[in-house]
């Protein structure tokens, strides 16, 4: 992960970054209080990970990634979840959350299970890479990588530690490199507050961890939650208090929340007058984009399963072709079979290699980004409500000086005063409502023009590793036949 | 539906290397799918004297190929000889299924997507429909190929009588008998083998026995298992359909950046698809056919085995008689005839099931080399193309902006 590979939007530069950040922090403690709602309300989701993923309206990347988990160290997580405090709460109750910064989606770590004798999938190591093919003087240089899952504690208090290793050479942080043990709950705190924190300032926090990995590289190629002191707290500090409130689901139940949110949403009838028709095209164009997404998920998904089942087949037919071989009495066919069955396990291989490939690069990619445009669905919500909010403002402030002309009229001295006092109150109510709405709607403006920015880059990179996944596949493909065609031609 | 076929002269030999003999040429020159049954036209050139012509035509369907097959077995002339395997009944229903099915269809498919999958159907039931057109005629030039069956009476009454033969299916009963004489033959089998007294006095034939069971129930299960991953195959190219169709769709609404990649891509699934379709079909001639058909002809010659050792016991029994006739000295006279009957039978037997069994190798090392060099050729080809393929996209891919 690695290299913001574009300039932060207000320009190069850490100050500017802080500015804005003040900015920020000075929004937040005004609307923290009324448009939070802190995760404390609690609400029962005991449900392993299985059964949310079938619940959830749109893809089931958690159901397929579990059965493969070979990749997602998190698989085990969801048990240090259920075996937790029987309250569980959703990490962000009432919205879902936005998150954007797409990254180049889906690397894998390397995964230092003690998973058997299977043979290691490729591991996409994108976060190298980028650096290498970063030209264009970015100063963001931080690589991280999950690792090392270690099961600690036993029986009913057990769970699932991971070791993430930062490399930087940002001056924010302490050293250059070091490395902490993170547990799950750690993660989803800090989604948490970095959600919390930045959400309905149209900034957008990724989603949060299904895919850890990801999750963090997204987080730290967004130029304003890089600087969050409790992402740096998360990346450096040896001892992180509990978070308590946070054990809660996983990523797949953040995407079916998100995805209720997303319905609840949708029934939601705010009528806002847009000025902007900007916001409302591009409020259509994701609505398309996600449609058509989910089709070709689905069909990937598909595609999948088939070749899995290619594969298997093709195992068990190289088996039987063995088997014929030894039967056969005719030696130089009998040889000639034997060939064949090797040529057929080595291409069973290949299929499942290329199984792979299609899931995580292709599915995934597919996937990833159906939760990243909900999550640009969210943003865009959070903008309506801040319109609402201001419009309700501006609805008090008129009651209040209704209020105050007929205490003028009463002629009741300390209500006039009072009134006086609650219109000045509301007055500013409106103005900083204003002022919030027009905020996030710049916010949203620049997040969706790097949003799409980064989106068209991840696709293609994507699709070109896909693409030469499959030329792999079809060379080795080659190599094999080649090799038996003399064996078959030996036949006497 | 009605489907016309004129199929290509040869693919009876993938399966058969057949030495070519100009005095009797068999081939089915034209066949006709009616609703549920199909006509094959089986035209004969020949200028063998018994005929009255030396070109000449006839109209035959599936239940008139095993007719003549059943004639063929259970004739004691040919007790020696393997018969060649019937072939399979036409057998569209699933395909036809499917095609129902895709009619019924599913509203959420694009129009293209529709006709691809029809097209994709049709294609199948033609490829089914030529494979049945080819089985039943290496049938037929099996026979005309051998010395012995080709001078059989109803051969030629079946290649030469213009009119229907009026044979009809096997009704339930028949099918039923048919069934328990299987049965019965391989119960027989157990006790004959079970029988003391009953030595294998050939090494050869042993060792075929040996080699025989085992290898018909590992080629049977290899055929079952080649044609699972033909299967497979196909899904999969069936797959890229509607992910080419998505792709071209995302393709039309997208940003111009992304607009000409997604286009690239749907043109490159669609075309992929039609590769891996190849490769399917490929799989299916050259591999699962010919295991597929080497299984009925080990069947075959399981049988002539069997038939073998049914003459073996009748000798060993007839011995048996003759010991107890001479003991007692009574009716020694017939009870040696029959002895003798019997020893003649079994060694006629021996001799020509030998050179069938020697015979039965070389056709199948020849078939399977053929069709193995095939194979492994055309999974080359396809394989360089789908590289080629791909490489082209991607160097369109990456020269976009």
């Amino acid at each position: 992960m690695a290299a913001e590979r574009e300039p932060p939007p207000l320009g190069d530069g850490k100050p500017t970054d802080f500015e804005e950040l003040e900015d920020g922090e000075d929004l937040f403690t005004s609307t923290v209080s009324t448009l939070e709602s802190s995760p404390s309300s609690p609400e029962p989701s005991s449900h392993p990970a299985e059964d949310i993923s079938a619940n959830s309206n749109g893809p089931k990347p958690a159901e397929v990634v579990l059965d493969d988990d070979r990749e997602d160290l998190f698989a085990e997580a969801t048990e240090e979840v259920s075996l937790d405090s029987p309250e569980r709460e959703p990490i962000l109750s009432s919205e879902p959350s936005p998150a954007i910064t797409p990254v180049t989606p889906t690397a894998l770590i390397a995964p230092r299970i003690e998973s058997k004798s299977m043979s290691a999938p490729v591991i996409f190591d994108r976060s190298r890479e980028e650096i290498e093919e970063e030209a264009n003087g970015d100063i963001f240089d931080i690589e991280i990588g999950v690792s090392d899952p270690e099961k600690v504690g036993d029986g009913m208090n057990a769970y699932m530690a991971y070791r993430v290793t930062t490399k930087t050479s940002l001056s924010m942080f302490s050293k250059s490199e070091f490395s902490v043990k993170r547990r799950f709950s750690d993660f989803l705190g800090l989604h948490s507050k970095l959600a919390s924190k930045y959400l309905h300032v149209g900034y957008i926090v990724p989603p949060a961890p299904e895919k850890s990995i990801v999750y963090l590289q997204r987080t730290v190629k967004h130029p304003i939650l890089l600087q969050d002191p409790d992402l740096r707290q998360f990346l450096e500090s040896s001892e992180l208090p509990r978070a308590v409130n946070t054990q809660a689901l996983s990523g797949a139940g953040i995407l079916r929340m998100v995805n209720k949110a997303a319905d609840a949403v949708n029934k939601m009838t705010i009528k806002m007058n847009e000025s902007d028709a900007w916001f409302e095209e591009k409020q259509q164009q994701f609505e398309n984009l996600d449609q058509q997404l989910r089709k070709l998920h689905a069909s990937v998904e598909a595609l999948v399963c088939h070749r899995k089942e290619l594969s298997a087949n093709t195992a068990a037919f190289a088996k039987s072709a063995a088997m014929l071989g030894n039967s056969e009495d005719h030696t130089a066919l009998s040889r000639a079979l034997s060939q064949l069955a090797e040529v057929e396990e080595k291409i069973d291989q290949l299929h499942q290699e290329q199984a792979f490939a299609d899931f995580y690069m292709f599915s995934e990619l597919l996937s990833d980004y159906i939760r990243l445009i909900a999550a640009v669905k969210g943003v865009f919500d959070h903008r309506m409500k801040c319109w609402q909010k201001w419009e309700d403002a501006q609805i008090t402030l008129l009651k209040k000086r209704e209020t105050e002309a007929k205490m003028t009229v009463a002629n009741k001295p300390d209500k006039i005063q009072q009134a006086k006092n609650e219109i000045r109150e509301w007055e500013a109510k409106v103005q900083q409502g204003e002022r919030d709405f027009e905020q996030i709607s710049k916010t949203i403006r620049k997040e969706v023009g790097r949003f799409e920015k980064e989106r068209v880059k991840d696709f293609k990179t994507v699709i070109i590793k896909y693409l030469e996944s499959l030329v792999q596949t079809q060379q080795q493909l080659i190599k094999y036949w080649e090799a038996f065609l003399p064996e078959a031609k030996a036949i006497a | 539906m009605e489907w016309f076929c004129n199929p290509s002269k040869e693919p009876s030999s993938m399966l058969v290397d057949l030495q070519g003999d100009s005095s009797l040429q068999v081939e089915i020159s034209d066949a006709v799918s009616e609703r549920d049954k199909v006509k094959f036209t089986v035209q004969t050139k020949s200028c063998l004297p018994h005929f009255a012509q030396t070109e000449f035509s006839v109209v035959r369907q599936h239940e008139e190929f095993i007719w003549l097959h059943d004639a063929y077995v259970e004739n004691e002339e040919y007790a020696g000889l393997i018969i060649p395997p019937a072939p399979p009944r036409p057998d569209f229903e699933a395909s036809r299924e499917k095609l129902q099915k895709l009619g019924e269809g599913d509203s959420s498919i694009t129009r293209e997507e529709f006709a691809k999958m029809k097209q994709e159907l049709e294609a199948e039931y033609l490829a089914i429909f030529k494979k049945t057109v080819a089985m039943h005629e290496v049938f037929l030039q099996r026979l005309a190929a051998h010395p012995t069956l080709r001078r059989d009476h109803n051969f030629f009454v079946f290649l030469e009588y213009g009119q229907d033969l009026s044979v009809r299916g096997k009704n339930r009963k028949e099918l039923l008998g048919g069934f328990l004489k299987n049965i019965v033959k391989s119960a027989d089998e157990a006790l004959i083998t079970g029988m003391s007294g009953l030595k294998e006095v050939d090494d050869f034939f042993e060792h075929e026995r040996t080699f025989l069971l085992e290898y018909h129930t590992r080629i049977r299960d290899a055929c079952l298992r080649a044609d699972r991953v033909m299967r497979s195959h196909k899904c999969l190219a069936d797959d890229y359909i509607p992910i080419s169709a998505a792709l071209s769709s995302l393709g039309t609404q997208e940003v111009n950046q992304l607009k000409t990649s997604f286009l690239k891509l749907a043109e490159l699934f669609e075309r992929l698809r039609k590769l891996e379709g190849r490769v399917a079909s490929d799989e299916d001639l050259k591999l699962s056919d010919m295991l597929r058909y080497y299984m009925r002809d080990s069947q075959a010659a399981k049988d002539l085995l069997y038939r073998r050792l049914r003459a073996l016991a009748d000798y060993e029994n007839a011995n048996k008689a003759l010991d107890r006739a001479r003991t007692r000295n009574r009716e020694v006279w017939p009870a040696e005839s029959h002895q003798q009957l019997c020893c003649q039978r079994f060694e006629r037997l021996s001799d020509s099931a030998k050179q069938e069994l020697m015979d039965f190798k070389s056709r199948r090392v020849s078939s399977f080399r053929k069709n193995l060099i095939e194979l492994a050729e055309l999974e080359l080809k396809h394989a360089k193309a789908s590289t080629l393929l791909l490489r082209n996209t991607l160097v369109a891919l990456r020269g976009e902006p």
